[in-house]
């Protein structure tokens, strides 16, 4: 069962058997891996692509070689369908105001941790991160709670003069509330990102700095943020990646409403998947896939240099 | 003390106090959220009713835990979310120290594939997937299943992918000297990778019940009969259900028994969640 070898022997020196009896055992490791990789992402990826070309139906599940091949048509109705073209629309939206802001709030959340502050940091932190693992549905709850016409925040506003509007009703307003939400949840995991990043830069620079007269504005714009940008790259490619699926948000808090001003393409899916337009959901699925794989691969490219 | 440190230690005495009252006032923003939840929870129903956007509780009361444990489906729900934890932790454990211990310190063929596939599934969106991981749970009888719900999450590439780098760190000259006494790969895993790789394996246990106990679109999606709901499913559809009686004594007691176990675990265990996240710039 074991393959004995000489000490210092050179590992490509092995003999065949014996690395094909390495190799039968390390994909005996990988085995449990391998296997629900293969059933649950390798051949459903797979099978999205297949399926939004056809116009599969739920009901078609008991006999699914009675379904159509219709090559691109989904693709095209996708396109003519006003209310994808609205959903992208706001998935933009989630993705061009969710990320600054999330990202922002953890950067400056980083740095003002990171700036020799001792006592109470990681209370701080604890803080900061706790809303990252809070379970969403009750998170959604209170916050149509506090949303509500005559909820928290209305009372907040009442007391100092305003008369709150029916935030989570009025299809101006709730496309803010769910980006709160959006942000409030993942903010932290951009700040413990960053405080990872700060946390690698050498010291000894901002020394150096400071003995040539450079304040700590400058300290920031020409040293931090630029050794930092390795980091903002990830951290915005993994938000962004994030709000291009937004689902759990809006689904909870509006299901999209009202009037659609809310649903996002992943919501779209689901609706689609939940009528049982299989076909028209896999396509609209696939989108998503396209997109984010666009994102990586600008990631790609502009990460390679940093490296 | 130069006289630049010196400006530089007169100008943070200026600030500090600043930058903490802009901190605590940050935190106390992050936790509003939780106080209302804390306190619409021991609120009662009528107090609610009449005066839904309330501060603080005039009574405490505990009605409305009562009144959710005495709901049917309930401690169904609960221990639905419970099983399908256990199933997904355990199979974390097992299925990405293996994975990962193989991906980290063995040489075989296929290794670049294997490792393509963990960093490729990472970021398949689940979005995309859904529709067909459903058809494929039906046609594995799986349908309405608490497997069905665990099985897609069972070997989590982020669990492999952390395994993997923890993996990395232990010295090769350590597996190579049990290799020369003649133990096989399976002796060294268990007997010398497994005791050794603890905090990998408590840093996968806390991100996969994580992931088990907040996953929320998935579980929606398979679970299609009350009794196969999990937690957070059972308590968005009583939300929706709910949505013109709106019981909010009840639901707000609903999110607290959802946050709670993971709260007091991150409070205790909270190194190794920010090491998830941080370690490997993924969630």
């Amino acid at each position: 069962m074991t393959v004995t070898v000489l000490p210092g022997a050179p590992r490509r020196a092995r003999r065949p058997r014996g690395a094909a009896r390495r190799t039968a055992v390390a994909w005996l490791f990988l085995a449990p891996f391998t296997v629900v990789f293969l059933v649950y992402t390798a051949i459903p990826t797979v099978a999205a692509l297949a399926f939004s070309l056809t116009d599969l139906r739920g009901a078609d599940l008991r006999h699914p070689f009675a379904v159509d091949f219709t090559a691109l048509d989904n693709y095209l109705r996708l396109f003519q369908d006003q209310s994808f073209l609205r959903d992208i629309l706001n998935t933009a939206v989630f993705v061009a105001v969710g990320v600054p802001l999330t990202m922002g709030t953890g950067l400056a959340l980083a740095l003002a941790l990171n700036s020799g502050i001792r006592r109470m940091r990681g209370v701080f932190r604890t803080v900061f991160f706790a809303p990252v693992v809070t379970n969403i549905v009750a998170v959604a709850l209170i916050w149509q709670y506090a949303f509500n016409a005559s909820g928290t925040v209305n009372k907040v506003l009442g007391a100092v003069g305003f008369a709150g509007p029916n935030w989570l009703d009025d299809p101006n307003l709730t496309m803010p509330v769910v980006i709160l939400l959006g942000v409030w949840r993942n903010f932290g995991t951009a700040m413990v990102l960053f405080l990872a990043g700060l946390q690698a830069i050498p010291q000894d620079v901002y020394e150096a700095a400071s003995l040539d007269g450079a304040g700590r504005w400058q300290q920031l714009r020409r040293i931090t943020l630029p050794l930092l940008r390795p980091t903002t790259l990830m951290v915005s490619v993994l938000l962004t990646v994030f709000y291009l699926q937004v689902f759990d948000e809006p689904y909870l808090l509006t299901n999209g409403g009202p009037l659609g001003s809310t649903e996002s393409v992943a919501l779209y899916t689901y609706h689609q998947f939940g009528v049982g337009e299989f076909g028209m959901s896999s396509a609209a699925s696939f989108v998503t896939l396209l997109l984010v794989m666009l994102v990586s691969a600008v990631q790609f490219r502009l990460l390679r240099p940093c490296a | 003390m130069t006289a630049a440190d010196r400006v530089a230690t007169r100008r943070r005495s200026v600030a500090r106090p600043l930058l903490y009252g802009a901190l605590v006032l940050c935190a106390l923003l992050t936790l509003l959220p939780f106080v209302w939840v804390i306190s619409g929870s021991l609120r009662s129903l009528d107090e609610i009713r009449s005066d839904p956007g309330a501060w603080l509780p005039h009574h405490l009361t505990l009605g409305n835990f009562e009144r959710l444990f005495a709901t049917e489906g309930f401690g169904r729900f609960l221990a639905n979310s419970v099983v399908v934890a256990v199933m997904v932790v355990a199979g974390n454990i097992v299925a990405a120290s293996a994975a990962g211990y193989a991906l980290a310190k063995l040489d075989f063929a296929g290794r670049r594939i294997a490792f393509a596939a963990v960093m490729g599934a990472m970021m398949v969106p689940l979005t995309t997937v859904f529709v067909t991981q459903f058809v494929i749970t039906v046609d594995l009888g799986l349908a309405d299943t608490l497997t069905g719900i665990a099985l897609p999450s069972l070997a989590l590439p982020l669990s492999v992918f952390i395994m993997r780098q923890y993996a990395m760190s232990i010295p090769d000259e350590l597996l190579e000297a049990a290799r020369i006494d003649g133990a096989g790969e399976f002796r060294i895993f268990f007997g010398i990778f497994l005791p050794l790789a603890g905090p990998a394996v408590a840093t996968i246990t806390i991100m996969s019940f994580l992931n088990s106990w907040n996953n929320f679109l998935w579980p929606l999606i398979v679970a299609q009969s009350m009794s196969g709901y999990t937690l957070p499913v059972g308590l968005a559809a009583t939300s929706q259900a709910a949505a013109h009686v709106t019981d909010y004594g009840l639901l707000l007691a609903g999110a607290i028994v959802v946050m709670l176990p993971v709260l007091v675990l991150f409070l205790f265990l909270q190194r190794y969640f920010v090491q998830g996240v941080a370690g490997t710039g993924m969630r």
